[in-house]
């Protein structure tokens, strides 16, 4: 139950130990002998081992457990990866992502993992042949077993003195001290281990002297320690009155108090040396296993200090905590344009000076609220390297995946959302795209197909792109299929562009996969991922050059909430084009004004942009307003295309809020919503790409 | 003794005027009762959507009711009030001459519509209600403020 609270985070964190140890597997994959990152591995995999065993998961742990002695075989050299153990690992990283997902999904996280289990322990006896003698292996591990054994005697204590600490504690004896051992254990739920490690730790400090931590002082800050810690302490006072200084502390679960006895330790710590050679290979080999993991885990702290100091230090927040945030700054946004436009009309300074200031100080919250709320695409884009990998393995094709750009941020719930359709595009591209090994030789492009994923930043949108640089879309198919499903007519057919064609993809019940793969090609695959674009404000498309390639783009918003906006007014009339959309404002004398195929027209900058008058399309009633004669127009663009909208005059810029029109008021035609001004009206959000044609 | 006759399940309605007739809408589908303020035009909308104010920070659309159901306009003036109902996910402020008062209908006083009420139609109607030497007419919010119909309307003015 106490655990409940943790659950969420050790999600996470496994979450992130998992993907670490799936990239770096993929890495170790072309460079086997490469002991860092097998280390890095090994550290993540013991990690993930610590906190599966911390919260109860029990098979987890088992799993990371061989799995780590794999490891551990391979970075002390005595045993070669080859692509049978790395199968086996990938095998075992999938198992434990299927416990997680059921963990997080709210179930037990329990798997059969005795299968793989087994597989672990057959390379660990050297039974799946390596580069190096498996024999070799297993009988090196034996001496060493030997010799752990040696370095860690097993006490019922798991404190250890050395000889120097047995002197002090003998001296101390003869000048009439004590010597005590204290085992403290915390609660179950204490929230503060360190903070309560630390408080136990003074007040003992207070009655004499501490000669040695377990675990070491420094692990007890970093709250390295699962449940209790034990300190040796010298000292004059009585083990009573050791017990309640301890007991003082709260959140303290329970305390041990024992003298130490230094003659007795000595005679015990022998026997035990002796007792041990009868225990079984099995478990020495466990126990070496064991011993070479503390010895980790010594070097392994200052690696994370050093590693800490430059990550910087992060909290978790829960995104809605992070939503609510971004409502009541929207709320405030609006307040802020009410209180700029009051302050300007009573002409105080004093008051201009205050809420000018205060707008730029919210400006900077709106950018940190706004970035808070950014995550790379990378969180997306890292499981792809995984997928595609095995894709290709199924499919028995050569695939390059090359990532561009994973470090563009989108707003993190345009993130939760593109995972799938982006899921869809890479298997499409991998097996309708590229093209057989074989098939790509006979065409004269490399063996290895390229598979392009690439994020990039553009005004208000960012675009993700899927490209490959296989066979293209065969367009006689596509017609085809689009007329037998009935999709198009054949009349219709024979009008229809190149690109149209293409387009064609995204219609629902078009899949041109000969045979059915598992991978994709149940005809459900793009049609939903157009859909799922469109549902978060974006747009896809697709571009394809038959033999050389096909791109898919993906167009997303950078946030869903607050955007910059051009205010332009007409007649009484006041509407917000997005900053987004808009390449620039200009005036024009109506002199300029050309007619083409009874259409207003403009030259602007050598190009002829058809003018759309808001006035007209929106049959915006008249006002007495006087006119001035030239023309104020907004230049807008969809893609390439662009169109002048003809307005009255320019307010400004402004940071707005978007806001529905509500259930009642759907497909409003060229509205895409609204925002309340600072004179608390309505004004309607023009979207520009309905007046595009 | 307590006759059972005697209770008589009632609801409870919001009294709203439109041209001479009286109408009512249960006091559950009303949120709030509002003054005429500035309504921003939505265009290619059908006409009886006035367009949409700012409540409290919510961008909430307008219905003319008078428009809605074909009554001869007049001016707005001192008296005309915005009914704020809800329906369902919709919330949609209603325009009325004036609305002033609550009152309590026994459920056995609500007699279904005729044909055509003060130029209604039926559709729109729950019931007419008959009290003392009142006639309060009850409307139908679901079908007042259907969406399909709107959509129609929409189609047939593009």
């Amino acid at each position: 139950m106490e655990m409940n609270q943790y659950l969420d985070m050790f999600i996470e964190e496994s979450k992130e130990h998992i993907q670490a140890i799936n990239d770096n597997l993929l890495v170790l994959e072309n460079d086997p002998a490469n002991v860092d990152l097998i280390n890095e591995i090994f550290r993540s995999a013991h990690t993930l081992k610590g906190m599966a065993a911390t919260m109860g998961f029990e098979d987890m742990a088992a799993l990371t457990h061989e799995m780590e002695n794999v490891l551990d075989q391979a970075r002390n050299h005595k045993l070669v990866i080859n692509t049978d153990i790395m199968d086996v690992i990938f095998k075992c990283v999938d198992l434990l992502e299927t416990m997680l997902y059921s963990i997080a999904g709210g179930g037990d996280g329990k798997e059969d993992v005795s299968h793989i289990v087994s597989a672990l322990k057959a390379i660990l006896r050297g039974e799946i042949p390596t580069a190096h003698q498996g024999g070799q292996a297993l009988s090196g591990s034996g001496d060493e077993a030997a010799a752990a054994i040696a370095e860690v005697p097993q006490n019922a204590k798991a404190y250890q003195l050395d000889e120097y600490e047995l002197t002090v504690i003998e001296q101390s004896i003869q000048s009439g001290y004590k010597a005590y051992w204290v085992k403290t254990s915390v609660k179950d739920d204490c929230v503060l281990k360190a903070a309560r490690a630390y408080m136990v730790y003074d007040s003992l400090e207070g009655l004499g002297e501490i000669i040695k931590t377990t675990p070491s002082v420094e692990e007890l800050e970093e709250e390295k320690f699962e449940k209790s810690f034990e300190i040796v302490l010298i000292s004059k006072e009585s083990s009573t009155k050791v017990e309640t200084a301890v007991m003082n502390v709260s959140e303290i679960e329970s305390v041990e108090v024992e003298e130490i006895h230094p003659a007795a330790h000595r005679v015990a710590s022998m026997n035990q040396l002796e007792e041990n050679p009868a225990e079984t290979a099995a478990a020495a080999l466990a126990k070496q296993t064991e011993a070479k993991k503390e010895k980790e885990e010594k070097a392994a702290p200052q690696a994370q200090v050093a590693k800490k100091n430059t990550a910087g230090k992060t909290i978790r927040v829960d995104i809605e905590r992070l939503d609510v945030l971004m409502n009541l700054f929207s709320e405030l946004v609006i307040d802020r344009g009410r209180l700029e436009q009051l302050a300007r009309e009573s002409g105080q300074s004093a008051l201009m000076e205050t809420v000018e200031h205060m707008s730029r100080i919210s400006g900077d919250l709106q950018n940190i609220i706004l970035t808070m709320r950014m995550v790379p695409v990378e969180q997306v884009f890292n499981r792809f390297p995984r997928m595609v990998r095995d894709l290709a393995k199924d499919l028995n094709k050569k695939i390059n995946l090359e990532i561009i750009g994973a470090e563009t941020e989108l707003d993190r719930t345009v993130i939760d959302e593109i995972g799938d359709p982006l899921v869809h595009l890479l298997r499409n591209s991998i097996d309708h795209g590229i093209e057989s090994a074989e098939e790509r030789l006979a065409a004269g492009k490399p063996e290895e197909g390229l598979v392009q994923l690439k994020a990039y930043h553009s005004g208000n949108h960012v675009f993700i792109e899927v490209r490959d640089d296989g066979k293209g879309i065969n367009r006689e198919k596509v017609l085809k299929k689009a007329i037998e499903r009935g999709i198009i007519t054949e009349q219709a057919a024979s009008a229809l562009s190149n690109k149209q064609i293409d387009e064609l993809l995204f219609a629902s019940g078009l899949s041109t996969a000969d045979k059915i793969s598992d991978v994709s090609g149940r005809g459900v695959g793009l049609d939903v991922v157009k859909t799922k674009i469109e549902s978060l404000g974006g747009a896809c498309s697709v571009d394809s050059t038959p033999g050389a390639g096909t791109t898919f783009l993906i167009q997303l918003p950078l946030t869903l909430s607050i955007i910059s906006a051009m205010l332009v007014q007409v007649e009484d009339e006041k509407f917000a084009v997005p900053l987004s959309s808009i390449i620039e404002t200009a005036v024009f004398s109506p002199d300029e004004i050309m007619h083409a195929h009874q259409q207003d027209v403009i030259d602007f900058r050598g190009r002829i942009v058809p003018l759309v008058s808001l006035k007209s399309i929106f049959s915006i009633p008249d006002s007495e307003k006087q006119k001035e004669s030239d023309i104020s127009v907004v230049i807008v663009r969809k893609g390439d295309k662009m169109a002048g909208l003809v307005v009255d005059s320019f307010i400004g810029q402004q940071e707005i809020v978007l806001k529905s029109l509500g259930k009642y008021l759907v497909n409003v035609f060229a509205i895409s919503g609204a925002t309340i001004l600072g004179d608390g009206q309505v004004a309607l959000i023009i979207d520009c790409n309905a007046l595009i044609k | 003794m307590l006759d059972r006759k005697d209770i008589v399940e009632e609801i409870k309605v919001i009294v709203f005027r439109l041209k001479d007739e009286e109408y009512g809408v249960e006091v559950n589908q009303v949120k709030s009762i509002e003054r005429l303020e500035h309504i921003t035009r939505v265009p290619r909308t059908p006409n009886f959507v006035k367009g949409v104010i700012n409540l409290r920070g919510v961008v909430t659309p307008i219905v003319d009711l008078r428009r809605r159901f074909g009554i001869e306009e007049t001016a707005y003036n001192e008296t005309t009030r915005v009914i704020i109902v809800a329906v369902g996910e919709i919330e949609v402020g209603l325009i009325v001459d004036s609305a002033n008062d609550v009152i309590d209908i026994p459920i056995n006083a609500i007699e279904p519509p005729p044909e055509v009420v003060g130029g209604i139609e039926a559709v729109y109607l729950r019931g007419v209600a008959k009290l003392d030497r009142r006639l309060l007419i009850l409307l139908n919010l679901d079908k007042v403020l259907n969406t399909e119909e709107l959509k129609q309307l929409e189609n047939i003015e593009a």
